[in-house]
């Protein structure tokens, strides 16, 4: 049993760290404020080689392991969620999809882009119809001429409308299998595709830098060998994507949670009140113990699942039990950070405030914290229940 | 393009230093990090080289001090020279310089040694200098630009007022300011290559000097707190605040 990163992974995590703290820690106000996502941060990420992560080299990855990319996400949300989740999704979301099921043609195309993150890729499963009941798909895709004709709508994709969004992978009804059930394929749309339209961005409660946006297909046509993976698959295909990006995702809670911690602690050392230190009263020390052991153990629930996934061995509902629990810890230190700061606390000025704004959908997206209990549950044997 | 980076391995930048019994910085068991201001030498020195170039990495300091070697290889340099001797605890500047200045000599073939203009934590700003004068080699300071056009060094010299355009053949010793880049972060591929690069590890007799060569000519007595400074005056009568900020200025001969 061993609990030390390799040197390496240490050596990087300070790296990411510095990056973070110097780079995007002066502009997280701004870039909140604006509502927009700075592509200038998203390229030096990309020269970073943070997109490239978990990919081979082959494919202008950096041949990290999963636990590695992990670091990188934990790192950038202790300092910002906008920036982590723009990471997390381009990784997770954009990229992967293409790696774990793309042809050597499409990995060439799309992979070694995004690895640069020259491109960023968005995937939609999500429809305004739809989240959690994936199955129930209602965009679909027919071929046509050789070509997929696809018509629907996709709800709250992440990095789907910028400037960079070179791809959306979707998911779609191509057919009827076997006993009636819907068929689901996964294809690739590149960006400027005719029929393929963005909408507006959100108006978000957090998350504000990062970039969302409804999709509408009309009529859309992409070829036929934009097909991603398997036709018919695509439903077990996103199912293994968003067990990876459940990893990343509990990364994401614990670095928002770290940054609370330190805030609070930080915090908790200057205010005075009644001639001492906040931090001198037992109430606020407990608030700042319980955020320790909460981020200490959400760190190592993630690194077990990142472990798992990097050795190979099923990690479903350890993906499932270390982002339930990260993103509800995420959720309760950053109240608790906001508490602790007082009246600061609910001032934009304060890291914490944007923090508890960015919190909270950290229960909701890659699986609310419903169905990661659903998951766990129907992992111990309990039996069905949304049969 | 051969280049050799003068580095300094210091004890945690951002905090504020420990200091030993020896009225010396605390440098051993301490956090450290690559100098702030070096990064700046090794970046400059990365985009000159090319890709055909090479980068070699000197530091002198402590065991930790390879630290500082480590950053400048992740980020893309190509050897390290890490000069390690108990007898240069406690070196000064020109022991230092007499150091480094060995060391760049057995680099052959060297086209250029940059260095940053001042450590983050001893400040004296001398050190490049020192090492010139013992190579006998030009020294530009306060390079914010450094191009090599047709064998000539063009540096554009930072200057209160602007900044002069200075030439000079080549080799040559510069030092860089924080003004001339924005130094990259290291990649993860790039930490994992470091761990592969040559990396030399030179005592002082392995530079040929000798214990005289290396002997501090500077003792530290004692330390004292900078005295704080006064606090400022506050005039508050809009009629007498012109005349007073003038007669000011002009008592501070700046007017
Ligand atoms: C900012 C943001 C970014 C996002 N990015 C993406 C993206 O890039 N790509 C993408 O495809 N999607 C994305 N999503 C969508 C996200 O994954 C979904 O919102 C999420 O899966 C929930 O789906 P829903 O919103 O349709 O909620 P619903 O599925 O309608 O759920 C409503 C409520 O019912 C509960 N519920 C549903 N089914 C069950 C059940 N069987 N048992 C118990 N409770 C249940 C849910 O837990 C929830 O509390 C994003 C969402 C947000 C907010």
């Amino acid at each position: 049993m061993d609990f030390d990163l390799t040197e390496e992974q240490q050596e990087f995590r300070k790296a990411v760290r510095e990056f973070s703290e110097e780079v995007i820690a002066p502009r997280a106000e701004q870039m909140d404020r604006d509502e927009e996502l700075p592509l200038d941060i998203v390229k030096q990420m990309g020269q970073m080689g943070l997109f490239g992560l978990p990919f081979p080299e082959e494919y202008g990855g950096q041949g990290a392991d999963f636990l590695t990319f992990c670091i990188a996400v934990e790192e950038l949300a202790r300092i910002d969620s906008s920036m982590a989740i723009t990471l997390e999704a381009g990784v997770g979301l954009g990229a992967n999809p293409i790696y774990a099921d793309g042809t050597e043609e499409q990995k060439r195309r799309w992979l070694a882009p995004m690895c640069r993150g020259e491109i960023l890729g968005a995937f939609g499963l999500t429809e305004p119809g739809g989240g959690s009941d994936a199955g129930s798909t209602k965009t679909t895709a027919r071929l046509d001429g050789g070509e997929w004709v696809i018509n629907g709508s996709k709800a709250f994709i992440t990095n789907s409308g910028t400037d960079i969004t070179g791809l959306v992978t979707i998911t779609a009804v191509t057919g009827e299998g076997d006993g009636g059930h819907k068929e689901i394929s996964a294809i690739i749309v590149p960006t400027g595709t005719a029929g393929f339209d963005v909408g507006k961005s959100y108006r978000k409660v957090g998350w504000h830098g990062s970039d969302t946006h409804e999709l509408s297909f009309n009529d859309c046509r992409v070829p036929e060998a934009n097909l991603l993976g398997e036709k018919g698959k695509g439903f077990a295909q996103f199912l293994r994507t968003l067990d990876d990006g459940r990893v990343a995702v509990a990364a994401l809670g614990t670095g928002l949670a770290q940054g609370c911690l330190e805030e609070s602690l930080k915090y908790a050392g200057q205010r005075h009140a009644f001639n001492r230190p906040i931090g001198a009263f037992q109430a606020i020390q407990f608030k700042i113990a319980d955020m320790r052991v909460a981020v200490e153990t959400a760190r190592l629930a993630t690194y077990q699942a990142a472990w798992l996934k990097d050795q190979g061995r099923p990690y479903k509902a350890q993906a499932a039990l270390a982002k339930l629990y990260a993103s509800e810890i995420a959720v309760t230190c950053a109240r608790e950070a906001v508490q602790i700061h007082g009246g600061y606390g609910f001032m934009e000025e304060f890291p914490v405030a944007r923090h508890y704004r960015d919190s909270k959908v950290l229960e909701i997206g890659e699986g609310t914290s419903e169905i990661m209990r659903w998951i766990i549950a129907r992992d111990l044997g309990l039996p069905e229940s949304n049969a | 393009m051969n280049i050799v980076v003068l580095v300094k391995y210091i004890p945690n930048p951002e905090g504020t230093p420990e200091m030993g019994p020896d009225h010396r910085l605390k440098r051993e068991g301490v956090e450290g990090a690559l100098d702030p201001g070096d990064e700046h030498s090794v970046e400059a020195a990365l985009q000159l080289a090319g890709s055909d170039g090479e980068v070699t990495l000197v530091t002198m300091g402590p065991e930790a001090a390879v630290g500082a070697l480590r950053r400048g290889l992740s980020m893309g340099g190509h050897k390290g020279v890490h000069v390690l001797d108990d007898s240069l605890k406690g070196a000064d500047v020109l022991v230092t310089a007499r150091v480094l200045a060995a060391v760049v000599k057995r680099q052959a073939g060297f086209d250029l040694v940059l260095a940053g203009v001042e450590s983050t934590d001893g400040y004296t700003g001398t050190l490049p200098m020192a090492v010139a004068e013992l190579l006998d080699l030009p020294n530009v300071t306060f390079a914010r630009k450094v191009e090599v056009a047709d064998g000539t060094l063009k540096v554009e010299r930072q200057t209160e007022a602007g900044y002069d355009e200075v030439e000079c053949p080549l080799p040559a010793v510069v030092t860089v300011t924080a003004g001339a880049n924005e130094p990259r972060y290291p990649t993860l591929k790039g930490i994992m290559q470091a761990k592969q690069k040559p990396m030399d590890t030179l005592s002082v007799s392995d530079l040929g000097l000798s214990a005289e060569d290396v002997k501090a000519t500077q003792e530290v007595m004692g330390l004292e707190p900078v005295a704080a400074k006064e606090a400022g005056e506050v005039i508050e009568d809009p009629e007498e605040a012109p005349g007073r900020v003038v007669e000011f200025l002009t008592k501070a001969k700046v007017i």
